[in-house]
């Protein structure tokens, strides 16, 4: 099983760093949303520093749907989809996998790379880490319900946009606390640990939800 | 003895008895909630009084909280008619659930629409970002993503699991949405019906409310009903269309086949 998984997503890590992957693609929407937003707001290093968070966190959101549309279609299309469910390992596991896989080149390298977009939002130290940390911990969450999405429109022509107008509203719980934890930790009424731990309830309830409904979907969409 | 419920739900959900018993049905209800309506509505104009502090526009209220209530309503039978799909793969579950969609979704707007006029002159504007407009958005916001999920596939039984399970998924977010919109803000006033120790209320106030949810209950249930039954002919159409179509091509095939069927056939069987 765990050679499964393992295959799965080195495989998947490999098709997102060839060419027509969006690994890094992903990464440069980050920074596009990031620098698009001081052109619509101005130069207020103040005004950009207090908002700072919330733009990254937004900017998170949007970079996930990036290649999420992809996610199962892809591989519907070119017909191993149905290698991977007729494998012995249970279709949840192949979801699971597929999911990490993209997790690994979208969720991970946006937070990783916060800190130094936090920059261009004037955002200091402390804020810095925790937009970090709660990207980290909150990323997830927007993967597994992004996955739903990807999974119920994965036969869909264009699905993309349809995939979006599924997943968004799905993903407000994780913006909320996403912000919020980011903001208690930079002086607010509540201690970051409150949100942060609800993020990580988020994140793991998106994990079981997310993994059971995506498969269902795949499953019955024969 | 206990087969005997299961056999009469299995009887009234055989998609032609339902269409025999709906039909027979609906006329009564909708005189019924037209009934209703009219005696909510007479109680919340006329006999209600007006807000010592809200003045007239409290009677916003009277369309304001039985749309809401239906707008969650409407969720609660989606989901209900989706578990109805994906477990026993029932075509009235998935019926149901479709027609359910656009209506819970036009409760939904309605109680958005009038929130906003009261807001008004209340609040002294028409969107406040307060927790309960919120949840009603995003719930409007799902109803869209169901909506716009059903008229993006064909075949009406993919669309029905796939709605399915992103109904049910919505379902489970629900509570969620609610608890971290709740978290987010407040500037409503606390929940006023159901709350632990009665209700604050004024009974003068309440009856007629009361009045009002049942009568959009009702009126609720019979668009239901009616769109159920619109839904299930659309199906027979699409059916017989398919039928028609089959049978066209089989009676062109049939009309071109004999040259080439005679010779394809084996010696034996020419004769």
């Amino acid at each position: 099983m765990i050679g499964i998984v393992s295959a799965l997503i080195a495989r998947d890590l490999a098709l997102a760093a060839r060419v027509g992957g969006s690994g890094a693609l992903s990464l440069v929407f980050f920074l596009m949303i990031v620098a698009l937003i001081p052109f619509a707001l101005g130069p207020d290093l103040n005004l950009l520093s207090r908002i700072g968070p919330a733009i990254l966190w937004l900017a998170a959101v949007l970079a996930t749907l990036i290649g999420l549309d992809r996610l199962f279609q892809a591989d519907e299309e070119d017909g191993s989809l149905d290698l991977m469910s007729a494998s012995p390992a249970p279709l949840e596991l192949v979801v699971l996998a597929k999911v990490a896989a993209h997790w690994l080149t979208t969720g991970l390298p946006l937070a990783l790379a916060s800190p130094l977009f936090g920059l261009l939002v004037a955002l200091d130290g402390t804020a810095m880490g925790a937009t970090a940390l709660t990207l980290l911990v909150g990323t997830p969450a927007l993967t597994f319900i992004g996955a739903v999405g990807a999974a119920l429109t994965a036969s869909i022509r264009r699905g993309g946009l349809i995939l979006a107008v599924l997943v968004l509203p799905l993903m407000v719980p994780t913006l909320i606390f996403g912000v919020s934890a980011t903001e208690a930790a930079s002086g607010g009424t509540v201690p970051f640990g409150t949100p942060l731990a609800i993020l990580g309830a988020l994140s793991l309830i998106a994990a079981v939800v997310g993994t059971l409904a995506a498969a269902a979907a795949l499953r019955w969409s024969e | 003895m206990s087969s005997a419920p299961i056999s009469l739900w299995t009887r009234l959900s055989n998609p032609s008895h339902f269409m025999r018993w709906s039909g027979a049905l609906v006329p009564w209800l909708a005189g019924l909630s037209a009934l209703a309506l009219g005696i909510g509505l007479y109680l919340a104009w006329f006999v209600a009084p007006p807000d010592y502090q809200q003045g007239e526009t409290v009677r916003i209220m009277f369309i304001h909280v039985p749309a809401a209530w239906l707008g969650v309503f409407f969720y609660g039978a989606m989901s209900l008619s989706a578990v109805g799909t994906l477990v026993w793969r029932h075509p009235l579950a998935d019926v149901a659930q479709r027609a359910a969609a656009p209506i819970g979704a036009a409760f939904t707007l309605i109680c958005l629409v009038t929130g906003s006029l009261w807001g008004k002159p209340m609040w002294g504007t028409y969107w406040v970002w307060d927790a309960r407009l919120t949840s009603m958005l995003l719930l409007f916001l799902i109803y869209c993503g169901i909506v716009a999920l059903w008229r993006t596939m064909e075949d009406p039984n993919r669309a029905a699991r796939a709605v399915a399970i992103l109904t049910l998924v919505g379902a489970i977010n629900l509570p969620i949405i609610k608890f971290s919109v709740n978290w987010w803000s407040t500037l409503h006033q606390p929940a006023s019906i159901l709350r632990m120790g009665g209700p604050t209320i004024d009974p003068s106030m309440l009856y007629p409310l009361l009045v009002m949810i049942l009568a959009a209950t009702i009126g609720g249930t019979t668009l239901h009903l009616y769109a159920m039954r619109t839904e299930v002919m659309r199906r027979r159409v699409r059916t017989l269309t398919i039928r028609e179509a089959e049978r066209l091509d089989a009676g062109r095939v049939a009309v071109t086949a004999p040259a080439s069927n005679a010779a394809a056939l084996p010696l034996g069987q020419a004769l």
